[in-house]
């Protein structure tokens, strides 16, 4: 059981914030932080399809090999990170549950796995004004046509470096964004939101 | 009033009141302020930059060398592009531009954009380019520096993105469009990647020269006509036109529609020419026509061909070539991805006879105008020409020519006839300059966008920042963080505080965020090989649940990082970088093991911000280690120097390190950065009882430099070896490690390289300024050899002095001698020392 | 500049950093190399006006670093011929 008193996500100042900008843009574009979820960093060799295959059956979906997609089975999901690289992601409370199916997976092969739950906070840009809202910051296609459901992609915003995800045919980017920028990434989203 | 009653595109319903150079006018909506000032009878827009000469408008766009103006804070604003707005306050300007000492309150805005098909331009030519595109679903976007389309917009297909009043500036590689559009409250720069470029930039038309062609009321023919047209503007009563091509032909026409007398059609292909001009206060009065006939008129239409507008698509090294036929320079093969359509083309249907230039009666050059923006003229030229100049280039700098904010859009290709005419050059072979970005001016708040104030640069924050704020702590940078750098209580001053915040770690009980470090997590079978390369001294004797501090050299052998590497597990261990370092250190890691060490099976992960991290320091950090941690045996054979233990306090799982960078019994505890404050706010309470004291970045350095630990990029700048540090007992010779063979170089065996030492100035008063120069010689009145500086200098509450540390030639040699530091209007001597200034025996850091 | 990595495909230059020429093996045998042949390993670049090998990583991506020919003139990429070299 984890005591909510003493835990904080990286930008719990800001939930008055993101209210006022959601009361002033309605449901063009909204902002909210979806802090504490379970992030697990895995590193093993792709090429290795018996790993591969293990790691595919303690985590109950195959990991996403086409680079800047992701793959999710219920309530977890991989992104891609590079070419032996992925972002386990699970709901709060998963990450030691998560920590033991990928290192059941790995079996003592070769791998790394790392809890990076709080590396990163997440943040959920939402609204028909959302995709408008990143292009002010972030270089990359975010048309539905280029950055369709279950892409992901790092790059930057601004000049944070920050994971994208779009989960879904709903009008909606998650953000990983590195804890200590989270606050300059939130600021430079809500200033850039004025421009809509 | 010269507004025509009837006609053009603009809301005569909306009369719009505004001011210039104090007086007030009325304009309507949809004028710019050149059509407004036209319309009320304004001919005197701003005075010439050399010669104060008065000038008018002389176009109708961003091609506009005469009417500068201020508005507002923004300066150097073309009166043919500023939109009239109701209570807009203009002013003219001579030439230059005025800065503002008022803070900028517009807002500037930048977006990227990507498309299939870019066309630039909104004329008939790029409209109907990007309907056509627009047929397969494609994205389109379709730009226009003008705030409307000379055709409707209505009809453009949904795919059709239109920006208006958006000039694009500058083509990049792999078609990257920048592109400035201007908008009532500021302005947004727009980066565009587009799959194909569409340059449909239309021509600008060039005048002639002439002796005096400079008065307000001599405009280019074609802006005439906008202004009739579009403004239902008469910019005179009597107008005379002066031509070499057919396309001044239904300006006639328009004249006298609008109410115009036309004194007389000037044509050079009928061997007609005007060869002065008169005037008084208020511009154009007369010509003089070739012959002496006087026509009185206020109003000289001129056209002397049109260049084609390939400003864009010379940036992307696309090539020109003379056309002969329209005497022009038009696009010579192809450039990938961009079309160039129309008139950009040179797609013209015209006749011309190409007229570079008009003498005048008395052999007088200096009144022919080439450059009205740089008020260039004939004459200036052939002094170049004269001085041995040919290429254009060269003309170009010793003349200025086409170095005005317009970066003669209306001068170069004359500039690039008369180079002909008076080198004798076929104007082919003279060619034009070299086009760059950006095409119409640019503000730097534009490029900056929201890249200003706090957004100037990412502020990194760690976890217990909402804490410090709430202390009163004092701010510093370090690289993009923001770390507290002291804590001042009530009125205490900066001296104060870190003298207090010193004592309390040496005394007693103090705290710091350590958050910032860098922290790079390292899995694999090769890890302890990886880090026996990567580090200069080896880690494979160090056990499983121990810390080594570690030093890192780049292949020169300079010390480029350092940190503590922590061994978490079998083939698992975590290494902390120097706040500043992480990311390079990280991506310098896996450069050698990508490229260099493929052999080698380990994986990195950056976990600097999963972690917060906070310093518990000093004689009686053990006891408040103890009283959160009640299941962990704190003496010091339980958890010695560099011993790891994993804990919780509270519902804070923490990770303990015995680790000290101040030389003090301390103690840094590691929990996820969600838990960091709770685990501070947690830390406080306990040590409350004992008085524990927050630090920052000052005391840190102060502490850390009395025991003589160096600080990388402070005593280090990359020209120092761990050898010049004195630190040769942390460089291995039993395995190799990057940078190994460089210490064995002749240069960095050199026995005068500079050393650290310690600096006591000799007046323990005195504090050094980091940076000051070390000499030897106490007469400095002569030249002096510098022979070291400073590199760290503190007051010590522990010493009850001030020191420094310094990299001095021989420094070691030098141990008990004096050096002296020049400083302002005085020496100051100090004594060298060895750079450790307590507790040489570690006797507290062990206890 | 877009360059193409060789992961994600093409990104803006921003999302990179440059390391520099490409193909300069770190050599196998760091002590047997006498002063002057280390030191052209250590401080020696090619510098030409036209195609270079140089290597990049994509810092703010997949963190991959690779190589590339560049024309220094008109900054025309061409992947590497030999994309697997890791020099």
């Amino acid at each position: 059981m984890i005591a909510e008193a003493i835990r904080r996500g990286a930008l719990a100042d800001y939930a008055e914030r993101f209210t006022t900008l959601y009361e002033t843009a309605g449901s063009s574009v909204s902002i909210r932080e979806l802090p504490f979820l379970a992030q697990l960093n895995l590193r093993v060799d792709a090429g290795d399809t018996a790993v591969m295959g293990q790691v595919t059956d303690y985590l109950g979906f195959s990991l996403p090999l086409t680079p800047n997609t992701a793959s999710q089975a219920g309530d977890r999901r991989a992104l891609w990170l590079g070419p032996d690289e992925w972002l386990i992601v699970g709901p709060d409370d998963q990450a030691t549950s998560l920590e033991q199916a990928l290192r059941g997976g790995l079996g003592g092969a070769v791998g790394s796995v790392v809890d990076v739950s709080a590396n990163r906070t997440v943040l959920e840009i939402r609204g028909s004004k959302g995709h408008d809202l990143l292009a002010h910051g972030v270089p990359i296609d975010l048309d539905p046509g280029a950055f369709g459901p279950g892409c992901c992609a790092q790059t930057l915003l601004a000049k944070a470096q920050v994971i994208i995800e779009r989960r879904d045919e709903a009008p909606a980017f998650q953000l990983y964004i590195r804890s200590s920028f989270a606050s300059y990434v939130a600021d430079w989203l809500l200033d850039a939101a004025r421009a809509l | 009033m010269s507004r025509l009653p009837e006609g053009g595109r603009i809301d005569r319903s909306r009369p719009i009141r505004f001011t210039f150079n104090g007086h007030t006018y009325q304009g309507c909506a949809g004028d710019t302020l050149a059509s407004a000032l036209l319309a009320n009878d304004v001919r005197i827009v701003a005075r010439s930059v050399t010669y104060g000469r008065p000038r008018g408008v002389f176009s109708a766009g961003s091609e506009e060398p005469n009417a500068l103006v201020q508005v507002g804070s923004e300066t150097m604003l073309r009166a043919t592009q500023v939109e009239l707005d109701d209570g807009l306050e203009a002013a003219s300007l001579n030439g230059k531009g005025r800065l503002t000492s008022e803070p900028e309150t517009a807002r500037f805005d930048k977006i990227y954009a990507h498309c299939e098909v870019l066309v630039v331009g909104g004329g008939p030519a790029g409209r109907s380019a990007a309907q056509s595109a627009a047929q397969t679903g494609d994205r389109v976007i379709l730009m226009d520096e003008q705030p409307l389309l000379n055709s409707d917009s209505d009809g453009l297909p949904s795919n059709v993105r239109v920006l208006l009043r958006t000039t694009a500036f500058g083509l990049y590689d792999q078609n990257l469009v920048l592109a400035a559009e201007r908008r009532a409250d500021g302005g947004r720069l727009w980066q565009i990647r587009a799959r194909q470029v569409v340059l449909a930039t239309g021509a600008h038309e060039r005048p002639l020269v002439f002796a005096n062609n400079d008065r307000p009321g001599i405009l280019l023919a074609g802006a005439v006509r906008t202004y009739l047209n579009r403004y239902g503007v008469a910019p005179g009563t009597r107008g005379v036109v002066f031509t070499n091509n057919d396309t001044t032909a239904p300006l006639a026409s328009d004249l006298r529609s609008a109410g115009i007398a036309v004194a007389a059609i000037i044509d050079i292909r009928r061997e007609q020419a005007i060869v002065d001009t008169d005037g008084d206060d208020d511009g154009l009065r007369a010509v003089t026509l070739a012959g002496g006939d006087r026509i009185e008129c206020d109003l000289l239409c001129v056209s002397g061909g049109f260049n084609p507008t390939d400003h864009l698509y010379s940036q992307a090294q696309g090539k020109l070539r003379y056309d002969e036929r329209f005497a022009c320079f038009r696009p010579d093969g192809k450039l990938p991805n961009v079309t160039v359509l129309g008139a950009a083309n040179g797609e013209f249907d015209f006749a011309i006879q190409p007229c570079w230039l008009v003498p005048g009666t008395n052999g007088d050059w200096s009144a022919h105008f080439v450059d009205l923006e740089r008020d260039v003229t004939v004459a200036d030229m052939q002094r170049a020409v004269n001085a041995g100049m040919r290429s254009i280039e060269h003309v170009k700098r010793f003349t200025t020519i086409g170095t005005g904010s317009d970066q003669g859009k209306t001068s170069g290709i004359n500039e690039v006839g008369l180079v002909g005419a008076l080198t004798g050059q076929p104007i082919g072979g003279v060619g034009t300059t070299t086009y760059r970005p950006p095409y119409v001016p640019v503000s730097f708040a534009l490029m900056a966008g929201r890249n200003r104030g706090d957004l100037f640069d990412p502020i990194r924050l760690t976890s217990i920042q909402p804490w410090h704020v709430a202390h009163g702590a004092v701010f510093e940078n370090v690289g993009q963080w923001k770390r507290p750098w002291y804590f001042p209580r009530h009125d205490e001053d900066m001296e104060g505080a870190v003298q207090r915040e010193c004592r309390a770690a040496r005394e007693n009980v103090a705290i710091m965020d350590v958050s910032t470090l860098g922290k790079i997590d390292i899995q694999g079978p090769d890890a302890v090989e990886f880090l026996n390369r990567i580090y200069t001294n080896a880690f494979d004797t160090l056990k499983v649940g121990f810390g080594r501090y570690g030093l890192m050299c780049k292949a020169d052998g300079m010390v480029f990082d350092d940190g503590v590497v922590m061994h978490l597990g079998p083939d698992h261990w975590l290494a902390t970088t120097t706040t500043g370092g992480a990311a390079a250190v990280l991506d310098w890691m896996e450069e050698w093991l990508q490229t260099e060490w493929p052999e080698l099976t380990v994986r990195l992960t950056s976990v600097t911000d999963h972690w917060s991290a906070v310093a518990v320091v000093g004689p009686q950090s053990r006891d408040v280690v103890h009283t959160l941690f009640p299941a962990i045996a704190v003496d010091t054979q339980s958890f010695p120097f560099m011993a790891i233990r994993e804990g919780e306090t509270g519902g804070i799982p923490v990770r303990l390190h015995r680790i000290t960078f101040s030389g003090e019994l301390a103690y840094e505890l590691w929990t996820p950065s969600w838990y960091g404050l709770a685990l501070w706010e947690a830390v406080m309470a306990a040590g409350q009882p004992l008085g524990i004291t927050p630090y920052g970045t000052e005391a840190m350095h102060v502490l850390r430099a009395e025991k003589g630990y160096i600080i990388c990029g402070q005593e280090t700048d990359g020209t120092v070896t761990p050898q010049d540090l004195g630190m040769g007992w942390i460089v291995s010779k039993k395995k190799p490690f990057i940078g190994q063979r460089s210490h064995r170089r002749g240069d960095t065996r050199r026995a005068d390289r500079k050393h650290l030492v310690g600096l006591l100035p000799v007046d323990g008063e005195q504090l050094l300024p980091e940076g000051a120069q070390l000499v030897l010689d106490e007469n400095t009145s002569a030249a002096v050899t510098m022979i070291g500086h400073v590199t760290s200098s503190y007051r010590s509450a522990t010493l009850g002095r001030t020191f420094a540390l310094g990299m001095l030639q021989r420094g070691r040699e030098r141990f008990g001698t004096t050096v002296y530091v020049p400083l302002n209007g005085h020496v100051v001597a100090a004594t060298v020392t060895e750079p450790i200034f307590y507790d040489r025996e570690n006797v507290r850091r062990d206890s | 500049m877009l360059i193409p990595c060789p992961w994600c495909g093409d990104r803006e230059d921003i999302e990179f950093k440059y390391g520099g020429a490409a193909q300069i093996a770190y050599p196998a045998n760091p002590d047997s190399a006498d002063d002057a042949a280390w030191a052209r390993y250590v401080f020696f670049r090619p510098n030409p006006k036209g195609k270079m090998a140089e290597r990049w990583v994509h810092s703010a991506g997949c963190r991959r670093w690779f190589n590339l020919v560049r024309d220094t003139v008109t900054h025309e990429i061409t992947p590497t011929p030999a994309a697997e070299e890791r020099r």
